[in-house]
């Protein structure tokens, strides 16, 4: 099997992807979105013509709510983004937008998150990853329990994990370029999406384990050639992984293209995930194995 | 075999069932939704705030003058007032929750209001922050200068002038001093009264305007306005007054409630608005639809390209995992949001892959030398633990994400999970059905050509 001849490239591909992304992160940073950190997001669509935006940025700037950030969306919207405001403030702002009821406006949305409400957020957001991490740790020590010959269960239950991380840490490099040239934000959805690519990944680098521990149970020859084993397995397997990812992606890509905007960043962060999820069973997690197995059988 | 068909027939026509279900109780299908029963218009698709358009309001409630024990009473106290004042105002199928403070959420005794439909943010506000003011004038004393209404363009509007009704003038009596309204009705006219109970300070302060005010009148108003004007024949020292305004006995009931709603047991303070506009929920919606048919088709391509016959089966199980869905989403039901529309979509990716696992292993046994019905029995059991591994840790995922998450997250685990659930029993038991009653096929060309797929994995090493 090729994959497990050239384990090293993939190995090194995979790594390379995973420095890349930590670079990016630090180097970028990520935009936080007023779900976590509070405050006001305000989106407008005018009639007929939208005001200049210097004139309006200007004019908002008057009513002293700190910093305001004015985009414009569509052909005839805005969208305000400002600290979280009282139901007074955004009587204001809504007076200033429409610049004295001269020009008529609909609102589409406003939302005002207080920071107490944003501080909650992340608080469980924080306390949910911990959980979801922990509940598949033990998840994967459990299912792969039965292995010990001749690589012992609980390094499948670490490469499981090496590979999960392997395959959140590139949607997040992804997710922060995003975050730099197109503005996304992370909201409550990112965290979910992340959430997600965890159960989605280590489902798949579970099927292609389990298929080995049967390979391993099946084998009846004393003497046990670890690598021909994972390279069958993964023959076995790999046209399924890719089957049932590229079903998942292909209905992942509808709602990216298709589907609502507010779920657009989420659709694709999950397609990279999904994708980097059945790479990283396939090129990462077995290539790991093998080398791990004949690290051991040299020592022995 | 005869066995066999019946059931695989018989899942069908549940299926459809189920389809037609979902058909007749939606409006946006149905042209003759109109005409049908209540049953079918009573299930319609629950959309989210985000969807439907709306207000999402948290509250934080100053819970420090409570005593400890009474926290959690004051609170159900404080969501029945809200819940009563927002039922008044007739919003359709309002959600008014109460979130204790535990280490999960830190922060303090929360109430989340959710208001579909309302997307004027500062009425609902009000709406909520509203305590029906109820006030007691008296006649102010003559020469008391005479209050009008300025035009815009700065000249008296003559209209906001009343020469003939009396000027009153406020006594500092309220509804602050309620102790309770009932609702009566007079005994000899029947006509409904609002009976006024004031508590020890406001009957002394009642006893000594009625006092003063022997042979005029005492304004009663509600909201700004005077509903009635009963002349004071004598001092009343009991607390007692009787509101007999016009009322229908709709209005007076009503009336009762929001006085006795009156104030609420603790202080509240808006944290945090969202309001989300009916047109931006609908395009989401629209959207949303769109991306589920699309992701549909694709994957009904794929799988009947890929898999051929059981590719069509699996199409087939695949729209009964749909239906059964959305059916379970009208009954439960779901409140959807565009989060829960994702999660249902990805959901049919995931059901998708369990029926692929099948399949997959189903071509393996054939290239082994078994026959089709053999090859089907085996490949089913064997990609069942499978299956069921992978789908544990969607399921971890989802009910994790359901415990801790905010509405937004919790339409998403929801439909995930539920989709979970609905995929495994689809896989095995709708698929398995199908698949079984097809192996009347037998072992010809055309059978095993439809059964294999197009691509071998490992060319050359099957040992047929």
């Amino acid at each position: 099997m090729f994959i497990t001849r050239h384990k090293k490239i993939f190995i090194g591909l995979s790594i390379t992807l995973v420095v890349l992304s930590c670079i990016s992160l630090f180097v970028f940073g990520l935009r936080v979105g007023i779900d976590f950190k509070g405050g006001a997001l305000d989106q407008v669509v005018y009639k007929d013509a939208r005001p200049a935006q210097a004139g309006l940025q200007a004019s908002l700037e008057e009513l002293n709510f700190g910093s305001v950030l004015l985009q414009p969306t569509g052909d005839l919207g805005y969208i305000v983004k400002t600290r979280h405001l009282t139901d007074a403030e955004h009587a204001e702002l809504l007076a200033v937008l429409s610049q004295g009821k001269t020009d008529s406006l609909t609102e589409q949305s406003f939302n005002s998150i207080g920071p107490a409400v944003g501080r909650e957020l992340t608080r469980k957001a924080i306390l949910a990853v911990i959980l979801i991490s922990i509940a598949i740790i033990c998840f994967i020590a459990f299912a792969f329990r039965k292995v010990s010959e001749p690589v012992s269960s609980w390094k499948y239950g670490l490469i499981a994990i090496v590979t999960l991380f392997h395959d959140v840490v590139i949607p997040v490099g992804l997710f922060v370029l995003l975050s730099h040239f197109y503005g996304a934000e992370l909201d409550s959805l990112f965290v979910v999406a992340i959430l997600t690519i965890l159960g989605l990944s280590v489902s798949d680098t579970i099927v292609i384990f389990d298929r080995i521990r049967e390979n391993l149970h099946h084998q009846t020859s004393a003497k046990i050639n670890f690598s021909e084993i994972v390279g069958k397995s993964l023959e076995q397997s790999f046209v399924r992984s890719i089957g049932t990812s590229l079903t998942v992606i292909l209905v992942l890509l509808a709602l990216f293209f298709f589907g609502p905007v507010t779920t657009k960043y989420f659709a694709l962060m999950l397609t990279a995930g999904m994708f980097f999820g059945t790479y990283s069973s396939i090129f990462l997690a077995s290539p790991l194995l093998v080398l791990i197995g004949e690290r051991q059988s040299r020592k022995k | 075999m005869i066995k066999k068909v019946i059931l695989a027939l018989v899942v069908l026509a549940l299926g459809a069932g189920i389809g037609l279900f979902v058909y007749k109780s939606e409006p946006r299908l149905n042209k003759n939704y109109e005409a049908e029963s209540a049953f079918f218009k009573n299930h319609p698709f629950r959309l989210g705030l985000d969807l439907s358009g709306g207000s999402h309001l948290v509250y934080d409630a100053d819970v420090s003058a409570v005593p400890a024990g009474e926290v959690n009473d004051s609170m159900s106290a404080l969501r029945d007032v809200i819940e009563r004042r927002i039922n008044l105002f007739g919003v359709s199928e309002p959600v008014v929750q109460v979130q204790h403070s535990s280490v999960v959420s830190g922060a303090g005794e929360q109430l989340i209001v959710d208001l579909p439909g309302v997307t004027d943010v500062k009425k609902a506000i009000e709406m909520i922050g509203q305590t029906p003011s109820l006030e007691f004038k008296t006649e102010a004393p003559e020469g008391t200068p005479i209050k009008v209404k300025a035009n815009p363009d700065g000249t008296v509007d003559l209209g906001s002038l009343n020469l003939t009704e009396p000027q009153y003038m406020s006594t500092g009596l309220t509804g602050r001093y309620l102790k309770r309204a009932t609702l009566e009705f007079d005994p000899t006219t029947r006509v409904p009264m609002v009976s006024l109970q004031f508590n020890d300070e406001g009957t002394k302060l009642f006893a000594q305007i009625t006092k003063e005010n022997i042979g005029k009148t005492v304004a009663i108003y509600l909201d700004g306005a005077a509903i009635s004007t009963p002349n004071v024949q004598e001092e009343i020292p009991d607390g007692q007054a009787v509101i007999s305004g016009n009322f229908t006995p709709e209005e007076a009931k009503t009336l009762v409630g929001r006085l006795n709603s009156g104030a609420l047991p603790v202080p509240i303070t808006l944290l945090s608005t969202q309001t989300i506009g009916a047109t931006l929920g609908d395009s989401a919606v629209r959207a949303g639809v769109k991306a589920a048919i699309i992701g549909f088709f694709f994957v009904v391509l794929f799988l009947v390209l890929w898999y051929r016959l059981p590719g069509l089966v699996a199409s087939v199980a695949l729209l009964i995992f749909i239906s059964i869905i959305l059916a379970l989403f009208k009954l439960l039901p779901v409140t959807l949001t565009a989060a829960g529309i994702a999660g249902f979509i990805i959901s049919i990716g995931i059901a998708v892959d369990a029926n692929v696992l099948i399949f997959e292993r189903i071509k393996e046994e054939m290239r082994s030398g078994k026959s089709i019905a053999e090859a089907t029995q085996v490949g089913f059991s064997r990609a069942w633990f499978s299956i069921r591994d992978s789908n544990i840790s969607n399921f971890i995922t989802a009910v994790i994400l359901f415990w801790f998450g905010t509405s937004l997250i919790k339409g998403f685990a929801l439909t995930l999970g539920m989709g979970v659930l609905v995929s495994l029993f689809s896989a095995i038991t709708i698929t398995r059905i199908f698949l079984r009653t097809l192996s009347f096929m037998g072992e010809g060309k055309v059978a095993r050509f439809l059964f294999t797929s197009g691509i071998h994995s490992g060319v050359g090493k099957s040992p047929q």
